[in-house]
């Protein structure tokens, strides 16, 4: 029994066949969409890529774009191949290709789904490789002057005043690390050295932050150091301090940012795939019915078209059988053209001669 | 003699009228870009009327909104005129009103043309007001408690930081004035009393700039306070310290933005000039002299003036003359068959 099974006239066969060639195109520029929508989040990863740990997160935008090439490709032929489906003598040259070519769609349609689903639950590992990025950046804010990190200090800064956060948790991070570089501070002054003393792994630790932690929002000017020290500033209340400093940590700034684009993408693409799904099944209704039409001679008779040939237990029942049977051939029982040894020994060479006989 | 005549077979015609409803529709795009650019500029402008003391001139933008619209009429019409033009039929309806377009056509050219010339001059005005505002914006940095201006501060530091600017002029501006509330100093403290007692005017003036001023390009963690006393920072010199704070003024760097804008904006409109020329005059003028009006397929003669440039301008000058004159002896009627005796001439 077939699933889905459809009668097909000539006339709804050759609209079917316009219909398909007409989604095609359109399918191709849903891949143009794709290609750019991956480019896009590539450009958007590579803009902060600084300040996150390892680069793992560069599978989703490269998927996301080598899918959409080959949506370009794919769809491209598939409307070539609907084109001429709408006449039966040149639907025979594309019948060979047909089966893989929907095969391949096949794959190719779930590898959509797939990009669709990573977009979704990339959040975790995001989370974690912004965690270990923010905290190797801040800790080499202050190396300025080592090659390789030069940068990072603009970067953190810039990051922290364009997604208005401090620190990776909150600005208390800045409190744990030495932030200004030892070449800037002055060895001879007794200050300093007991703060470096006072520490166990010689740091100078601080209670101040960088000036791109400071709020733009807040109504006095910012205040950046001696942060824990309420007696030092006039009238530092809790008020003051709440609109000081920028509240957020960047780690959260960030995972929101990142979070919402992946979810607009994964949307469009969730979209996208089930428009190939519906593209995918009319290619395979145009060719299962014109396969049927070729079968019964007439090209203007109707024909059936089906997305299945039997149901899917029947099918897969047959294909475990072929598998089982490839299995088999290796065994000599069943064959009858083996020739299978006997116990005596003086029957072989007449039957030597006798194959002998045979191949002259 | 006529002024730049060109020979048209019925196919030129064709091409012609054919080209000329591109350069139409083409023209009615540009009105459109013409008039999102009006408001984008109206836009820009009222994001930073603050830094503009809120007196900033809204003539530029609210002008190029209306030639956008003006142009996008007008050209359609005229897109319209030119796809009825090939049928002699449809056009026999147009042809009275043809003279009547093609003058309008030349007045909103000249508005094009000041609209161009304003995108260039207001510029200066921009500056002036830029001026004005910043420096009162940096006078009333501290007043976060005033109504009307607590706001101001935070304007002044996004601005500082997205322009990539400190203070006016230079960062020195912020030495002249006091940007720190009285309410966050404390009276009480020595060192602020002697400061505020040294000045004139009783002011707290430091030699410090606010954080938005700060470079992150800087190698070194920011220095705002103390800023001309090399010994207040280790291994600091204020004169070779390029990088700490943004060394550029906030004046200038609004300025070139907008007269950036400007300056674009103006080009684009005098483009829109030379899009909208004479090829519809070319037209109209080949289907007047048509040899044998029964016969749409006769050669016909198109000009830009029916007479020399010389000669034109010898005509319209005496038409006005004789205008002048008659205007003494006898009015109405006359005159207006003179109007339109020049008009027809040109």
């Amino acid at each position: 029994m077939a699933v889905g099974r459809v009668t097909f006239s000539k006339a709804e066969r050759e609209k079917l066949a316009e219909v398909l060639w007409l989604l095609n195109w359109i399918s191709v520029v849903t891949g143009v969409i794709l290609f750019s929508l991956g480019l896009f989040l590539k450009v958007e990863i590579q803009k902060w890529a600084e300040v996150m740990s390892e680069y793992g997160t560069f599978y989703v935008p490269h998927m996301l774009i080598t899918t959409g090439l080959a949506a370009c490709c794919i769809n491209y032929l598939g409307g070539q191949i609907c084109l001429d489906c709408a006449d039966t003598n040149k639907f025979l040259r594309w019948k060979l290709v047909m089966m893989p070519y929907i095969i391949c769609t096949f794959f190719f349609t779930s590898c959509v789904l797939a990009g669709a689903l990573m977009c979704y639950s990339i959040r975790s590992q995001l989370e974690e490789s912004l965690f270990l990025g923010l905290r190797n950046a801040m800790r080499y804010y202050k190396d300025t002057d080592t090659p390789g990190r030069c940068y990072l200090k603009r970067t953190v800064d810039m990051l922290q005043i364009q997604f208005q956060c401090c620190g990776n948790t909150g600005y208390r991070d800045w409190f744990q690390i030495q932030w200004i570089s030892s070449r800037y501070l002055d060895m001879t002054n007794s200050a300093v050295v007991d703060r470096l003393r006072s520490n166990v792994e010689g740091k100078y630790l601080m209670d101040g932050v960088p000036f791109s932690c400071c709020s733009t929002f807040s109504p006095r000017p910012c205040i950046q150091q001696h942060l824990n020290n309420r007696t030092a500033r006039l009238h530092y209340d809790q008020e003051s301090q709440q609109q000081n400093l920028w509240r957020r940590g960047c780690r959260q700034a960030l995972l929101d940012h990142y979070t919402g684009i992946m979810e607009s993408i994964g949307l469009t693409v969730l979209l996208i795939w089930l428009f190939e799904l519906l593209v995918l099944t009319g290619v395979r209704y145009l060719q299962t019915a014109m396969e049927n039409v070729l079968l019964l001679g007439d090209p203007d008779l109707e024909s059936y078209g089906w997305i299945l040939e039997n149901s899917l237990a029947e099918m897969a029942r047959s294909n475990f059988n072929i598998i089982k049977n490839l299995g088999k051939c290796y065994q000599v029982d069943d064959d009858p053209n083996i020739n299978v040894p006997t116990a005596a020994a003086e029957h072989e060479v007449p039957s030597q001669a006798t194959r002998i006989q045979c191949s002259s | 003699m006529p002024f730049m005549p060109v020979k048209f077979t019925l196919q030129k015609r064709v091409k012609l009228a054919q080209g000329v409803w591109m350069l139409y529709w083409l023209s009615v795009i540009v009105g459109i870009v013409i008039f999102s650019l009006g408001i984008f500029f109206k836009i820009e402008l009222r994001k930073r009327s603050e830094m503009m003391d809120n007196n900033e001139s809204h003539l530029v933008p609210n002008l190029l909104m209306l030639v956008g619209v003006l142009a996008c009429g007008i050209n359609a019409f005229g897109g319209k005129v030119c796809h009825d033009s090939l049928d002699p039929n449809k056009f026999s309806k147009w042809k009275p009103m043809l003279k009547m377009f093609l003058l309008l056509c030349c007045g909103f050219n000249v508005l094009l043309l000041l609209v161009a010339l304003l995108c260039f001059l207001m510029q200066f005005a921009v500056y002036l007001t830029l001026a004005e505002g910043l420096k009162n914006g940096i006078k009333f940095y501290k007043d976060t408690d005033t109504p009307g201006r607590c706001f101001m501060k935070r304007t002044l530091d996004m601005t500082q930081i997205e322009f990539r600017c400190c203070g006016n002029n230079n960062f020195r501006d912020w030495f002249e004035v006091q940007w720190i509330s009285n309410r966050y100093l404390d009276m009480s403290n020595d060192v602020v009393k002697d400061r505020v007692l040294s000045n004139v005017e009783g002011k707290y003036l430091m030699d410090s700039v606010p954080f938005s001023c700060c470079n992150p390009g800087s190698p070194r963690p920011c220095i705002q306070h103390h800023l001309t006393n090399n010994s207040a920072h280790y291994d600091y010199d204020h004169r070779t310290e390029e990088l700490n704070i943004w060394v550029r003024g906030c004046r200038e760097a609004l300025f070139s933005y907008y007269s950036s804008m400007m300056n674009s904006i103006g080009a684009l409109v005098i483009l829109t000039i030379s899009v909208d020329m004479a090829g519809l005059k070319y037209l109209c003028t080949a289907l007047e002299t048509m040899t044998d009006p029964e016969n749409p397929e006769s050669e016909s003669e198109g000009w830009l003036l029916e007479k020399g440039v010389k000669e034109t301008l010898a005509d319209v000058l005496s038409k006005v003359k004789m205008m002048g004159k008659t205007n003494q002896v006898e009015e109405g009627q006359y005159v207006q068959s003179v109007v339109t005796q020049v008009f027809t001439d040109m």
